[in-house]
Parts: C-alpha cells; sequence; structure tokens
C-alpha cells in the first residue's frame, strides 16, 4: 500500500515535469539503444561467421603433401608429390572416422565456348567431393565413378560459369574448351554465392580428378586431398586417424617427420569467431559506457532536483511524511526514470537494428538475453545514481526545508 | 476540558561554535483543548523556535513537552512524523503548497502518507476544501488562486487528518487586511464551531485580537499570559 503511493507520488512527481524527466532518461534512451544495436550488429556478425564457417563444413579436413625432409631442406606445403589418390580412397575405406574423402587439384585455365571465353578456377574433383562440399545440383548430374575410371572429357560447372559462357542458354551437352580439351557440360552446379573472404564460389569447373592429372597437368600424384569427418565432434579422431594411416602407407619411420600436414577447418572457424567475439565485447563496452553517461545524467538531475524542491520535501515532511518515504520517493523517481529510459531505449535498439538489417543489410541479431540484462541494468543504474541524492533528500531537516527560498 | 499540550521547563539552546545561545529558558504552559491562542512576540524572542517545539519538528534541549498526556519530545523521528502527520495541522506565512499540483491533490498530501484508499481520501479532501469555502476550484493549482485562496487550501491540508491541534505561523503574513481579516474568521470559525484548538504565531497585535488568549514571548521567556477580554469579531463573515 506504501510502496504504491510511493510510487504514485513518484510518478505524479514525474509528470510535473516532462520535459525534464523526458532529457533525463534520453541519456538511458541513447544507452539503452547503443547497448542493444551494437550487441545486435556483433551478436549478428558472429552468426554470419559461424554460418559461413559450417557452410564450409566444419568437420572437413584437408590433407596437404609438404614437410617433407630430404637432406635437410624442409619444402613448403603442396610443392612435393608425396599424396596419391589411393590415399584418398584408403581414407574413406579403412577409416570410421572418415565419412568422404576426395583428391582435389586446382589450376586457374582459360574456358572456351563456341566465340566466348571466360577464365575459372578448374578443380579436378572425385564423385565425393560433392557430398563434402555440399554441392548440389541445378540441373544434369555430378561426375561418377565411370568418369573417374575414364578420365573422362565431362564438367560440371558452376552458375558464375554458365552465365558467362552460355547466357540463357541451356549449357547441358554443350561444350567446353580447355587447353584446347574439348570437355561435354553434364551438370550446372546451385549457386553458393560468395565466400567470407569475397571469393565468388559459383566461378568453377569441376572435371574428373583423373583427367586432370593425365590430360591437363600430366602428373600421377594429387595436390589435396579434402576429407570429411562422419561428425563435426570426430574431426580430432579423423586428423589422428588420418595421420596415422599415411605414416603408414607413406613408411614413415618413427620418429621421421610426416611428409604431409592435415588441416582442421575448424581451427579457423574458432579464430575467425573470437575475432567477433572480441568485436562484440568492444562494441558492448563502448555502448555501456554511454549507459554509464546516461546514469552520471540521471544523478545528476536528482541532485538539482533535490535542491530545487526543497520546500516540497519540508512540506511533505510536515504533513508526515518519514525520511523513508522521501528517501523511497526519490529513489523511485530515478529507477521510473532508468527504467523507463531502458525499456524506450530496447525498443530503440530493436528498432534500429531492424532498419540495419532491411536498409543496410546487416546482419544483426537481438538476443532476448541482452534485452533483459539491459533493462536490468538501467533499473540498476537509477538505484545507484538515485541513491546518493535521495539519501540527501531524506536526510534534509524539515524546519530548514520549510524555509529554503 | 483537557489539556492538550503542556510543557515544563521547555528549554533550547544553539550551539553556534563554541557561543551558546539560549532561545528558549525554561517555559512552562499548558493550553487546554478547544483554546484559541496567540504566541506573539518580536523576531528573536522565541516564539518560532516554540513553535517548532510544539509541531515536533525540533527537540528541546531540556524539559518536558507532553501532547494530549504522552510524553513526546523524547520519541523517535518516525513517531513525531506520525504525529505531524495526524495530530497537527500546520499553517505557514508562504502556504507552502506545492506547486503545479492541484488544490485537490495539495489537500490530499496527508493522507497519502497514512494508506486512505484513494476514494477515502477524494471524499474527504472535497469534504475540508468544502468546509474553507473553496469547494469549486479544487482542480486549480495554487498559481491560479488568489493569496487568501491559497492560504484556504494550506487551511484544508490542516484539517484534513483531524488532528487534535492547528498550529498557524504567520498565517496572514503575506496577505491584504482584507484577505487576512477573511483568514481569522475562518479560524475562529473552527475554532468556535469545529472546537479545533487553534495556535497562532505573530508578531502583529491587531491579528492577535481575535484570538481569546494572548501569550506574549521576549528573549526565551513567556513575559505575559492573558485572556483577550474583548475578541476581535470578523467585520464580515468568509
Amino acid at each position: 500500500m506504501r510502496w504504491l503511493m510511493t510510487f504514485r507520488i513518484a510518478l505524479r512527481a514525474l509528470a510535473r515535469n516532462k520535459l525534464r524527466a523526458f532529457l533525463t532518461m534520453l541519456g538511458i534512451i541513447i544507452g539503452v539503444g547503443a547497448v542493444i544495436a551494437m550487441v545486435a550488429i556483433g551478436e549478428g556478425a558472429k552468426a554470419t561467421i559461424r554460418a559461413q564457417i559450417s557452410a564450409l563444413g566444419t568437420n572437413v579436413l584437408i590433407v596437404l603433401p609438404g614437410s617433407n625432409v630430404q637432406g635437410g631442406v624442409r619444402a613448403g606445403t603442396g610443392n612435393v608429390t608425396t599424396l596419391v589418390d589411393s590415399d584418398a580412397r584408403a581414407m574413406t575405406r579403412e577409416l570410421r572416422s572418415v565419412a568422404y574423402a576426395s583428391p582435389v587439384m586446382r589450376r586457374q585455365d582459360q574456358l572456351i565456348a563456341g566465340n566466348l571465353n571466360w577464365g575459372s578456377l578448374v578443380q579436378g574433383v572425385a564423385p565425393e567431393f560433392e557430398q563434402i562440399r555440399d554441392w548440389q545440383i541445378d540441373a544434369g548430374r555430378f561426375l561418377h565413378d565411370g568418369d573417374m575410371d575414364s578420365a573422362a572429357k565431362v564438367a560440371v560447372i558452376g552458375q558464375t560459369v554458365a552465365r558467362q559462357l552460355f547466357g540463357a542458354d541451356d549449357p547441358i551437352d554443350q561444350v567446353i574448351r580447355i587447353r584446347n580439351i574439348p570437355f561435354r557440360v553434364v551438370g550446372v552446379l546451385v549457386g553458393k554465392g560468395q565466400t567470407g573472404q569475397g571469393q565468388d564460389q559459383d566461378d568453377t569447373v569441376m572435371i574428373p580428378y583423373t583427367t586432370m592429372q593425365k590430360r591437363l597437368m600430366r602428373i600421377t600424384y594429387v595436390q589435396s586431398i579434402v576429407v570429411r569427418a562422419v561428425s563435426a565432434e570426430k574431426v580430432a579422431e579423423a586428423q589422428e586417424q588420418i595421420t596415422l594411416l599415411l605414416r603408414q602407407r607413406h613408411r614413415i619411420a618413427e620418429g621421421r617427420e610426416d611428409d604431409f600436414t592435415v588441416r582442421n577447418l575448424s581451427d579457423i572457424a574458432e579464430a575467425a569467431q573470437s575475432t567477433a567475439q572480441v568485436m562484440a565485447i568492444l562494441l558492448g563496452s563502448v555502448a555501456g559506457i554511454s549507459l554509464l553517461v546516461g546514469g552520471i545524467g540521471i544523478m545528476n538531475i536528482m541532485l538539482v532536483s533535490v535542491t530545487e524542491r526543497t520546500r516540497e520535501i519540508g512540506i511533505r515532511m510536515a504533513v508526515g511524511a518519514r525520511s523513508r518515504d522521501i528517501m523511497l520517493q526519490f529513489l523511485v523517481e530515478a529507477v521510473v526514470m532508468a527504467a523507463t529510459g531502458g525499456i524506450i531505449g530496447i525498443l530503440l535498439g530493436i528498432g534500429s537494428s531492424q532498419l540495419l538489417k532491411t536498409w543496410a543489410q546487416w546482419p544483426t541479431l537481438v538476443s532476448p538475453s541482452v534485452v533483459a540484462v539491459a533493462f536490468l541494468f538501467s533499473g540498476a543504474v537509477g538505484v545507484f545514481f538515485g541513491f546518493y541524492p535521495a539519501k540527501k533528500a531524506a536526510g534534509l531537516d524539515p524546519i530548514d526545508a520549510l524555509r529554503y527560498e | 476540558m483537557s489539556e492538550v499540550i503542556r510543557v515544563q521547563d521547555l528549554q533550547k539552546i544553539y550551539r553556534m561554535g563554541d557561543v551558546e545561545v539560549p532561545a528558549l529558558r525554561g517555559i512552562n504552559l499548558t493550553i487546554e483543548r478547544g483554546e484559541f491562542v496567540a504566541v506573539m512576540g518580536s523576531s528573536g524572542s522565541g516564539k518560532s523556535t516554540f513553535m517548532n517545539i510544539i509541531g515536533c519538528l525540533d527537540r528541546p534541549t531540556a524539559g518536558s513537552y507532553w501532547l494530549e498526556g504522552e510524553e513526546v519530545a523524547t520519541l523517535s523521528a518516525d513517531a513525531w512524523a506520525h504525529i505531524r502527520n495526524k495530530r497537527i495541522g500546520f499553517v505557514f506565512q508562504g502556504f507552502n503548497l506545492l506547486s503545479r499540483t492541484t488544490a485537490l491533490e495539495n489537500v490530499e498530501l496527508p493522507m497519502m502518507y497514512n494508506g486512505y484508499a484513494s476514494k477515502e481520501r477524494h471524499r474527504r479532501a472535497v469534504e475540508v476544501l468544502d468546509l474553507v469555502g473553496l469547494g469549486q476550484r479544487q482542480d486549480h493549482t495554487p498559481n491560479r488562486l488568489s493569496g487568501g485562496q491559497q492560504q484556504r487550501v494550506a487551511i484544508a491540508r490542516a484539517l484534513v487528518n483531524q488532528p487534535s491541534l492547528i498550529l498557524a505561523d504567520e498565517p496572514t503574513g503575506n496577505l491584504d487586511s482584507v484577505t487576512s481579516n477573511e483568514i481569522m474568521g475562518l479560524f475562529q470559525h473552527l475554532n468556535r464551531d469545529q472546537g479545533i484548538t487553534v495556535i497562532l504565531v505573530t508578531h502583529e497585535p491587531d491579528i492577535a485580537e481575535y484570538a481569546k488568549r494572548q501569550i506574549v514571548f521576549r528573549d526565551g521567556e513567556v513575559i505575559a499570559d492573558k485572556a483577550n477580554e474583548q475578541v476581535l469579531a470578523v467585520r464580515a463573515e468568509a
């Protein structure tokens, strides 16, 4: 009852000075709004990075040849010829943690179709590559085992290549020439868009790795093997088993260095995630500081208000308000301002992050926990910064307060 | 008649650094229910200090104060707040109304601090505003009321919790003589017809003429305490 009354008294006092109350709240509104919006931007960036990485495949491993020691000279990765396609087949066959493995050869080449030409990334891959990288077929088919065995001159092309070389025409069964060798287009991939680094993933042509080896590169080894572990949890296990298997297959003696490197994408994912995390913390703390400034604004106005309303305090005491009633009144005023500012700030923050999403296409993400924390924090700011002015008001001597001009 | 106020050997000494300034030097007084007392004296006579102690706003340095038979000088600050709320109504020289607050809400103010339901508060506030002749202006804020009207609102506020006594500190100090006459008439009316004990502090002898008893302070002592033989009648009923 008494609480309710104090609440009502505080509300009336605020209503008597609406403009001032609003301006005081503005600090909190901006502070909370900034916190919500900034954290939403940070979280959105994190979510985007997470999505991009999982699109890359967090359970994907890459095996590169390298670290081969020959008379004390260590060659860099990729420059050695230790990996062969049977390594890839052995992984799939013998390791339970490996779902798929595919050799991957890559080179930049000029594509010619009719009177058009286009420079693109030519990848020599196995049929498993479709599952490893989550490619989908838009038209036609992907490469199959028969293509591998016969080193068939067939190609599956990405959306960008299809657009550049064939425009609106159907590319299926058309011919693309790579280094003067004709390839028949058997399939078109569904578009994937850009990577996080801005590379166009659809600007590619995939041909059987055997064809790549024999006809384009004239080599017998493979440049790399990509592996998909059965699950993200099995990545470390797969990494270990691949290392063991390859050491055994390559007959590497105990104590000698590996002649290959197994790379794990989740390491990269973690690094990217932690960068995003740092950014989110940075944005959040800058916004938090503005909330603190808002709190100081409340304290400032409350102190002015106590001095200005000394007479009112005296009157209230004379008609029967106890010190704690006065204290509570000013505290409630501060908290009401802070909490109302908090609510408006939350709406503003959600609104502006929606606006950023719609107009600037920023991937923002408003998390409910941040909203709750921001609201509680703004209330706490009210209590914290309202306490001293309220204490000062409650400590006034009614005689002096009544006489105050 | 029962006692409303009894003070015995009441003393108040202010300390200004090392110097002790006595404001009250042993006051002995009894005020009965239904009295209309004017406390007079020049500034510095100790009458304001006396009022503050009677009004439970200030503590005596020594001596005793019984309000309706209860020793109150030694009670806690919260107990005093309760006494000011329920048993004493204050009327001040400067009216001391809350600005930007309607007459009705000003009158409701004391009831905010003792848990009346909103409807009951409203009913009683309207009732006392009618009693002081301001029933028509309950929604006006103080800046839209004349000085006399503001003082009526203040009197209504003092009355609203049905106190044992009304303490009026220079209630006509800011008013012209016609309005002063009306306000004093209102006090007389409340005292005569409602039986409310009124203690009036003033330095103006002609205002004191409206009271039934006159107590004169000088240098912290009571130098005169007499019944007013010829109470001034109000010239025109307020």
